[in-house]
C-alpha cells in the first residue's frame, strides 16, 4: 500500500506512576482495515484506546494521522479526524430515543443550539438503512437488548463520519448470531471505506474477522502480523507467554456409587419441563444451549432461589425442596451467579469478608466473628484457589477479574458445598487466568468429590472441562454428548440445529 | 398514537377520574369560582414546580429552591419599602437575579466538588434561610406597607364574572405568566441542544461528558433557571398574597417535589415533561382544595401529601425498573 496509514503510533510509551502502560509501542492502521488487537488485562489495551483517542497523552512517542504529525491528540481533535470509540457501556443515553442517542453527537459537532427533529430522523433512518438493520427510532434505548444497543452505537460513530471504529470487546454480551450480525456489519463498514479496530481476547473471532493482529502483552507489542500467520495456539502463546495445557477432563470411575444430585421429572414454571439429570460424584457436566432455553432457571431452582419448581431432587440420596438460599446451602449446594459483580461480590470490602459471607453460621456461631478461625480458612482457600493478591485484606474491587472469580468459587467451597453449580464460570476472565481457574475446578471437582454443574457459552470451554455435556433446547434437556463425540465442532453442530429448529 | 402510551397520557387519565370522582362527592368543585380559585393556587407552586422537574431530569434534586424563593422575595420586598420605590420590572429582574446567583451557587458546588445534590441543597437552604433571617430581618412585611404597585399587579384579572348575589370573581392574570413559563420550558427542553443536554446529563452523565457536551454548563444552566424560577415565583407569590413573610414557603419542598414526581418525572433522571409537570402540580393542587372543601383538617392534609408522594415515587421507580430489563 503506498498511501499513507489512517493512523500511525511510533514508540509510544506512557507511565502511571511507576508502571508502564504502554512501552515503546509503535502501531500503524490502515484505511478500511480490520485489525484486531489481542492482550490479557492490564496489557495497555485499553491505555492505547485512550492515546488513540486523544484521552491520554502519550509521555514520548509521536502520532501520525493520514502522514502528518499531529502535535497534541486530544479527544476533540481525535473525533475531528474520524476516530470513534465504543465503549463496552455503549455510552448512550438510556432513557432518550434512538433518534436522539444517533443524533445528539452530530449536532453537537455541528456547534448546533437548536435540534431539528425533522432532519434528525432523515438522519437515523438513512443510517440504520445503511447498516441494513430495522430499529423503533421512537423507543428508548434502555429498552432495546445488548446487540440493539450496539448498533445505535455503531451507527452513531457512522453518523460522526468515522474513518476508524474502534470496539472494545464488542461481543461479550452478544448471542452466537448477534455476533454474526456485527460481523456482517464490520465487513460493510469496510466496504464504506471504514476501517476498524476490534479489541477482544476471543480467538475464534479474531481469527473469523480481523485481517491483520496485534498482541500485546505487559505494555509492550509482542507480535503482529496479518491473521494467516496465526492460529490459536500461537495466539495464546503471544498473550500469555507460555503454552497452556488444553488437557481433556476425564471424571473418576463412579460404578457403584451413589449420585450427588438427582433431578427426577424437574419442571420449572415455563422455562424448563421434564428435566431429568444424574450428577455423580467427580463429574463436571456442562449445560450447553441458547439464552434463554432455561438453563438458569435450573441453577435458580436448585439453588433455591425460584418458588415454582415441581418434581423430585435429591442430593447423596436425601430428597431436599430448598425454598431459599440459607436452606440450598445447608443441602450441600453452591450456586456462582455469571454476573458476580451485581449478583455475588461486594466490592468494597476484603478478600476474607467476600469468603466468609455464605458460611457465617460456622464463623459466627454467637453474634462474635471468630476472625481466628475464619483467617485461616480464608488463607487455605486463598492458597488453594493461587489468587494472587497482597493478602485477604485487599478489597475486591482492586482485584482483576480472574481472581474475582476465584474468589466467589472459593467462597462457595468454604460452605462444605458437594454440588457447585457456575453459570459462565470464566465470563470476562483472560485466557491465563482462564486456563487456571478451569485447571482448579477439575482439582477441586476430583480431590474433592464434588459435583460441578457448567453452565456456559464458551463451547471449547465445556468441551475441555466437562465429562459430559447437556444440550436443553426450550426448556428440555435432548442430547447428550460424551466421551468421543464431545467436540467443539458436535456443541456447535447441536446449537446450530436449534437455531434451525426456531425457524422451522 | 404515542401519546396514549406516555406517562403524560396516564397522568392526564388520572387527572379526569380524580376530577370526575371529587365533583360527585363535592359538586361545588365544578363552581366557576372553585376552578378559578384553583387555578390561581397552581400558579406559585407550578412555576417552582418548573424549576424542581428541570434539576430532577438533570437527575438532582432540589430542597433550597424555597429558601431561594424567600430570599428573592424578602430581600426585593425590603428594598423597595427602604427605597419607597413603586415599580414592577426592576424589583421582579432582582428577584430573578437573587435566585439565579444562588443557583449558581448551587451549581458551582455541586459541579466542582461532584456532591450529591440533594446534601448540596439541604445546606444551601438552611444558610439563605439563616442569612436573611440573621441579616435582612424576621418581621412580615404587611399589606399596609407592602408596595401598592405589587398588590395591584397580583390583583390583575383576566377577566372577571359576577355570582348571583352580586359580588364578583376573577380568573388570575397570573395563570397567562405561569403557563408562559412552562410553553418556553418545554420548548427550551424539546427542541434545543442545552434541553437536550440535561435529558443527557440526567440519563448518563459519563456519556454526556464524552458525547462532547459541556457538563459544567448545562449544570449551570439547570440550577441558575431553577433558581431563578424560585426566586421569581418567590415575590410573584408576595405580591399574590399582598405579604411578605421571611418565613414563608416553610414545608413546600415537599409539594413541590411530589407533584413533580406525580407529574411523571424520574427520581434517577434522564425522565420528565413539562406537560407532565403542569398536570401533577394541577392534581396535588386540587386534592388538597378539596381536602378542604370537604372540611379534612389540615393536618391531614400532610399525610395525603406524604402518601401521594410515596406512591408516586414507587409507580415511577417500578416503571423505571421495568424499563431496564
Amino acid at each position: 500500500m503506498t498511501s499513507a496509514p489512517l493512523i500511525e503510533l511510533r514508540n509510544i510509551s506512557k507511565r502511571f506512576g511507576g508502571v508502564r502502560a504502554l512501552d515503546d509501542v509503535s502501531l500503524s492502521l490502515d484505511a478500511a482495515r480490520i485489525h484486531c488487537l489481542a492482550g490479557e488485562n492490564g496489557s495497555g489495551k485499553s491505555t492505547l484506546i485512550k492515546v488513540v483517542s486523544g484521552v491520554y497523552q502519550p509521555d514520548e512517542g509521536e502520532i501520525f494521522i493520514d502522514g502528518q504529525k499531529v502535535d497534541r491528540l486530544d479527544p476533540v481533535t481525535s473525533i475531528a479526524h474520524g476516530v470513534q470509540v465504543i465503549y463496552q457501556d455503549f455510552s448512550l443515553f438510556p432513557t432518550l430515543s434512538v433518534v436522539e442517542n444517533l443524533t445528539l453527537n452530530s449536532f453537537l459537532r455541528e456547534g448546533k443550539t437548536r435540534i431539528d427533529w425533522t432532519r434528525a430522523r432523515k438522519m437515523a433512518r438513512e443510517v440504520l438503512a445503511r447498516l441494513d438493520v430495522s430499529l423503533d427510532l421512537d423507543a428508548t434505548v434502555e429498552t432495546l437488548p445488548a446487540a440493539g444497543r450496539q448498533i445505535v452505537a455503531i451507527a452513531r460513530a457512522m453518523l460522526a463520519d468515522a474513518r476508524l471504529i474502534i470496539m472494545d470487546e464488542p461481543t461479550t454480551t452478544l448471542t452466537g448470531r448477534e455476533v454474526k450480525r456485527l460481523f456482517r456489519i464490520v465487513h460493510d463498514l469496510q466496504a464504506d471505506g471504514i476501517a476498524t479496530l476490534f479489541v477482544s481476547h476471543k480467538m475464534r473471532e479474531m481469527l473469523e474477522i480481523s485481517e491483520r493482529l496485534t498482541v500485546f502483552r505487559n505494555g509492550k507489542k509482542v507480535t503482529e502480523g496479518p491473521i494467516s500467520d496465526f492460529d490459536e495456539r500461537a495466539i495464546t502463546r503471544a498473550m500469555t507467554g507460555r503454552d497452556l495445557h488444553q488437557g481433556r477432563f476425564v471424571a473418576p470411575d463412579v460404578t457403584g456409587r451413589k449420585p450427588r444430585l438427582e433431578l427426577r421429572n424437574v419442571s420449572v414454571g415455563d422455562k424448563a419441563r421434564d428435566i431429568n439429570l444424574t450428577l455423580m460424584p467427580g463429574e463436571i457436566v456442562g449445560l450447553s444451549g441458547l439464552i434463554g432455553a432455561g438453563r438458569k432457571a435450573i441453577a435458580q431452582a436448585i439453588f433455591g432461589l425460584r418458588q415454582d419448581m415441581s418434581g423430585e431432587m435429591r442430593v447423596d440420596g436425601v430428597p431436599v425442596a430448598p425454598k431459599s438460599v440459607p436452606e440450598a446451602i445447608a443441602a450441600g449446594l453452591a450456586y456462582v451467579p455469571e454476573d458476580r459483580l451485581s449478583e455475588g461480590l461486594f466490592l468494597t470490602r476484603s478478600i476474607r469478608d467476600n469468603a466468609i459471607v455464605s458460611s457465617m453460621e460456622r464463623f459466627a456461631p454467637h453474634l462474635w466473628l471468630d476472625t481466628e478461625k475464619a483467617g485461616a480458612e480464608t488463607r487455605k482457600m486463598f492458597a488453594e484457589m493461587a489468587i494472587s493478591a497482597p493478602g485477604i485484606d485487599v478489597p475486591v474491587g482492586t482485584l482483576s477479574g480472574g481472581n474475582a472469580q476465584r474468589v466467589m468459587i472459593g467462597r462457595w467451597l468454604m460452605t462444605d458445598a458437594r454440588v457447585l453449580i457456575l453459570n459462565g464460570p470464566t465470563v470476562g476472565v483472560d485466557v491465563g487466568s482462564k486456563e487456571q481457574i478451569h485447571g482448579i475446578i477439575q482439582d477441586l471437582t476430583r480431590k474433592s468429590d464434588l459435583a460441578v454443574l457448567m453452565i456456559s457459552d464458551d463451547l471449547p470451554e465445556l468441551a475441555a472441562n466437562c465429562n459430559r455435556v447437556l444440550c436443553m433446547t426450550e426448556g428440555r434437556i435432548l442430547g447428550e454428548l460424551s466421551g468421543e463425540t464431545l467436540t467443539e465442532e458436535a456443541l456447535d453442530a447441536a446449537l446450530s440445529r436449534e437455531i434451525e429448529g426456531e425457524h422451522a | 398514537m404515542r401519546f396514549l402510551r406516555s406517562s403524560d397520557a396516564i397522568i392526564l387519565a388520572i387527572l379526569v377520574v380524580a376530577m370526575i370522582f371529587i365533583g360527585l362527592v363535592n359538586p361545588a368543585f365544578w363552581q366557576m369560582s372553585n376552578l378559578f380559585s384553583l387555578l390561581k393556587e397552581n400558579v406559585v407552586i407550578g412555576i417552582m414546580a418548573l424549576g424542581v422537574l428541570l434539576v430532577m431530569i438533570s437527575g438532582g434534586i432540589d430542597v433550597s429552591f424555597t429558601a431561594f424563593a424567600v430570599a428573592g422575595m424578602y430581600l426585593t420586598v425590603r428594598a423597595m419599602v427602604a427605597l419607597d420605590y413603586n415599580g414592577l420590572v426592576l424589583p421582579f429582574m432582582s428577584a430573578i437575579l437573587i435566585g439565579g446567583l444562588l443557583g449558581l451557587m448551587n451549581a458551582g458546588i455541586i459541579h466542582r466538588f461532584k456532591m450529591i445534590p440533594l446534601i448540596v441543597t439541604l445546606g444551601t437552604a438552611s444558610v439563605v434561610r439563616g442569612l436573611v433571617l440573621g441579616l435582612v430581618g424576621t418581621s412580615n412585611v404587611n399589606i399596609n406597607k407592602m408596595p401598592d404597585a405589587l398588590v395591584e399587579f397580583g390583583k390583575t384579572d383576566l377577566f372577571t364574572l359576577e355570582r348571583a348575589n352580586g359580588s364578583t370573581y376573577g380568573l388570575t392574570a397570573m395563570i397567562v405568566i405561569y403557563l408562559g413559563l412552562a410553553l418556553a420550558l418545554h420548548l427550551v427542553l424539546k427542541h434545543t441542544m442545552i434541553g437536550r443536554s440535561v435529558y443527557a446529563y440526567g440519563a448518563d452523565p459519563e456519556a454526556a461528558k464524552r458525547v462532547g457536551f459541556s457538563t459544567g454548563r448545562t449544570m449551570i444552566f439547570v440550577y441558575v433557571t431553577a433558581g431563578a424560577l424560585a426566586g421569581f415565583s418567590g415575590l410573584l407569590h408576595s405580591s399574590m398574597i399582598w405579604l411578605a413573610n421571611p418565613r414563608d414557603f416553610v414545608g413546600l419542598e415537599l409539594d413541590v417535589i411530589a407533584a413533580v414526581v406525580l407529574g411523571g418525572a424520574s427520581i434517577f433522571g434522564g425522565r420528565g415533561t413539562v406537560l407532565g409537570t403542569v398536570l401533577g402540580v394541577f392534581i396535588l393542587v386540587m386534592i388538597q382544595n378539596s381536602l378542604i372543601l370537604m372540611g379534612i383538617d389540615t393536618t391531614w392534609q400532610r399525610i395525603v401529601v406524604g402518601a401521594m408522594l410515596i406512591a408516586a415515587v414507587t409507580v415511577t421507580a417500578l416503571r423505571d425498573r421495568r424499563a431496564l430489563v
